[in-house]
């Protein structure tokens, strides 16, 4: 079996979009979470929003070109573009064939539907655009992917809700892991802060609807929390076997050591009381990995902010670690600030773990005030720690109840 | 404004092209880098901007032969529409 390194990372992000800055407004604390202002909101249930400001597709992608591709894949390309940067690694020198990606998205073009939907319904069939396909496939950003860096290796995107960018990583890591391939790009995508999808999560009672304070609303394991807040953005990561990043001197943030994947197989969105799926999955990660529960110092939690999520991956990290470990761990929800940026957000937190693991900085929860006896563990309350960590563990549970985990092993 | 100079801004802001590159002779594969989902836009385009002048819809017999600026202005004056917009 092949070693498995992370050898550049790439972020568009509502934090901003560099990997540096990113990190920094991480690790400061910085809410990313506003009033919505890629539409009009003001008669709907949620107002707010994680929306990418800072992002400049004409610095990536030509005009023409961003006519043909929805939000979600411009977000991808650049991001993935940083990322190669970011590694140093030159795909003309390497065999095509032994170069993939995996970048995936929760629910793919959504804005592109919804416009083209309302096309038809009111031109009529033949005005909607021969983009509109192409644009709306959840696989089309890992296809423009590999058109953009020449990759000829496996490609392909999984779907998996809000867990869609984690399993990306695993799989990205397997195939390198079994010796398909030699990088991979994996990631994942989304641009989901458009009408159809605000409504339909507020029709579940998803989000939070503190829309008069946009900053605190979005808290984590808070006693007070009361939905998730949507956000958006992308996340790439180079992976690398390791003796071939080694052998072109290229820089590693952190080791992709093991994988695991469940599902709860109980309900289409809630899970299953106890947590015995999520907790399955780190398990299933930490023995992929070989090592012991004691061993993690950080685990980056799903910690979406709805009430029921937060209370039963806590119940899931307990189980997994064992209550003694659990509370020494420490754990913390990046989303507090990034909002859930569903199929990119696995992929992002795993770009928060590799420079977890590698600086020794585990980024806070911000907004957490009021302790909820459900929620009892060390979840890093708003400021970032110190720590030195050798292993640490991502969670990404999904509708559907699919959960994936990741570990992250300090290199 | 001329039918010719109509058309023609139509396909710069379809293809991305200066106005010095699409001459009439120009072939939007050949000469433009335009792809099959190019010219199915352009052709929905025309449709929108002529589509009163020609009785709605360009047969898909006769897209195949809309390759150029001139192809489609013949084709547009064949159908009745005048020179002068």
């Amino acid at each position: 079996m092949k070693r498995v390194v992370i050898t550049g990372m790439g972020v568009v992000s509502p934090l901003g979009c560099d990997l540096n800055t990113f990190w920094n407004r991480l690790v400061e604390g910085t809410n990313g979470i506003g009033t919505i202002t890629k539409f009009d909101a003001t008669e709907y249930p949620v107002k707010i929003a994680a929306e990418v400001k800072e992002f400049d597709v004409n610095a990536f992608i030509d005009p023409k070109q961003q006519r043909r591709m929805d939000p979600y894949t411009h977000y991808a390309i650049a991001a993935s573009r940083m990322a190669v940067q970011d590694s140093g690694i030159n795909f003309s020198e390497e065999n095509p064939w032994r170069c993939g990606c995996i970048v995936s998205s929760g629910v793919g073009g959504i804005s592109t539907t919804e416009k083209e939907v309302l096309v038809l319904a009111e031109r009529g069939a033949r005005r909607v655009s021969p983009f509109c396909i192409p644009q709306i496939i959840v696989n089309i950003a890992s296809g423009m992917v590999a058109i953009e860096h020449g990759l000829k290796g496996p490609n392909y995107a999984v779907v998996s809700a809000c867990a869609s960018g984690l399993h990306s990583i695993g799989d990205a890591m397997k195939a390198i892991k079994y010796g398909d391939a030699d990088v991979m790009l994996a990631g994942g995508a989304e641009a989901a802060v458009s009408p159809i999808s605000i409504a339909g999560f507020a029709a579940m009672h998803a989000l939070s609807t503190t829309n008069d304070d946009p900053a605190h609303a979005c808290r984590p394991f808070d006693k007070e929390r009361n939905g998730f807040i949507m956000g958006e953005g992308a996340a790439v990561l180079v992976l690398e076997e390791y003796e071939h990043a080694v052998k072109r001197g290229a820089k590693i943030y952190a080791e992709v050591g093991g994988f695991g994947a469940t599902c709860d197989a109980y309900h289409m969105t809630a899970p299953a009381e106890g947590g015995e799926g999520g907790a399955q999955a780190m398990i299933f990660s930490m023995e992929s990995a070989g090592v012991n529960p004691d061993q993690i110092g950080y685990v980056n939690a799903h910690g979406t902010s709805t009430p029921m999520n937060d209370r039963i991956e806590t119940a899931a990290i307990k189980k997994a670690l064992g209550e003694d470990n659990a509370r020494k761990v420490s754990v913390s929800s990046s989303k507090s600030m990034t909002g859930h940026m569903l199929g990119a957000a696995g992929a992002i937190e795993s770009v928060v773990c590799a420079l977890a693991v590698k600086n020794g900085v585990i980024p806070p929860t911000i907004n957490y005030q009021n302790p909820d006896p459900d929620c009892d563990l060390d979840y890093t309350p708003n400021a970032a720690r110190e720590r030195k960590i050798d292993f640490c563990l991502n969670n990404s549970l999904g509708f559907g109840g699919h959960n994936a985990c990741a570990l992250f092993k300090r290199v | 404004m001329t039918l010719e100079e109509k058309v023609k801004t139509i396909i710069c802001e379809t293809l991305n092209r200066g106005a010095e590159e699409v001459t009439p002779a120009a072939d939007f594969n050949n000469d433009l880098g335009a792809d099959s989902l190019d010219l199915a836009e352009l052709v929905m385009k025309i449709e929108d901007e002529f589509g009163s002048m020609i009785d709605g819809s360009i047969p898909e017999e006769d897209t195949a032969n809309l390759k150029s600026l001139g192809a489609i202005v013949e084709y547009l004056k064949s159908k009745g529409v005048a020179d002068e917009l």
